[in-house]
């Protein structure tokens, strides 16, 4: 086993450990803390695949932008709750074997439509992966870029709208 | 350096299978909204994943959309979670039944 399969393994392991203490956590901010880590796992999962810009927009975007914003309302609304999962355990067991259930079907399908498929390997590039994004960005995918960006502003008026103190 | 497809794949199934039980079975919203995340982050990780699979910059695009998209639905479910707290005083799932007949 190669060095970067190792660290592929490492990051994915860590990702979905705190994935599942994410969940599991009593407090809010815990939760949060541990969802950055899966982001940044994440993050250096694109590295490996080559995908520099997105691991900039990850970092920047997750562990940045949205966490902040998910840890300002949690001190806006903190309250301690006394039960933490919802519907008792007859749901919570449900629910979990459901979603096994889905999962076992998904990675059973997964394997057998990959077989014999090649393995992943980053493109070797004349030019960086920020630039071909960026040429692509606001080349083919122009109409869709500026409808995204309408769409930002949209859920920023919404928000805004929302959050007002009634008057 | 090189990983099998496959490998990426449950990786990816993995995180939104734990986002899916996160979302049914977690009281508190703030932590569901963040188990929505971790389902579009195992959405990206596929897009990715086939980006590289097949030489394309396609997927890595729609990478780019997909965290646009998922920080605006992000910024509207907190201004939801503030609007409703500021009325209801909770951020508990089994009590927002305001729509519910």
């Amino acid at each position: 086993m190669d060095a970067g399969l190792a660290i592929f393994y490492f990051f994915a392991a860590l990702a979905v450990v705190s994935g599942v203490m994410m969940i599991t956590r009593k407090s809010a901010v815990h939760a949060a803390v541990y969802l950055v880590l899966t982001f940044v796992s994440i993050a250096a999962i694109y590295i490996i695949l080559g995908a520099e810009f997105l691991f900039a927009v990850q970092v920047l975007v997750y562990a940045g932008g949205i966490m902040v914003l998910f840890l300002f309302v949690i001190m806006l609304v903190n309250l301690e709750e006394p039960r933490r999962f919802s519907g008792g355990r007859m749901r919570l067991v449900t629910s979990s074997v459901v979603t096994l259930l889905l999962f076992g079907m998904l990675a059973r399908l997964f394997g057998r439509t990959a077989q014999g498929a090649a393995p992943l390997a980053a493109a070797p590039q004349a030019e960086g992966n920020l630039q071909l994004v960026g040429a692509l960005l606001f080349t083919d995918y122009l109409l869709p870029f500026e409808v995204v960006s309408v769409l930002l502003l949209v859920a920023m008026i919404g928000a805004i709208v929302l959050g007002r103190p009634r008057a | 350096m090189a990983i099998p497809e496959s490998h990426l794949l449950v990786l990816s199934l993995a995180l939104l299978t734990i986002g899916v039980v996160g979302v049914l079975v977690r009281r508190n919203v703030i932590i569901i909204l963040m188990s929505i995340e971790l389902i579009l982050n195992a959405a990206n990780l596929n897009f990715v994943a086939y980006s590289t699979r097949w030489h394309n910059l396609t997927g890595q695009i729609w990478g780019v959309f997909n965290i646009t998209i998922a920080a605006a639905e992000v910024a509207v479910g907190l201004a939801i979670v503030i609007s409703l707290f500021r009325n209801r005083e909770t951020v508990n799932v089994d009590e927002m039944n305001l729509m519910k007949w």
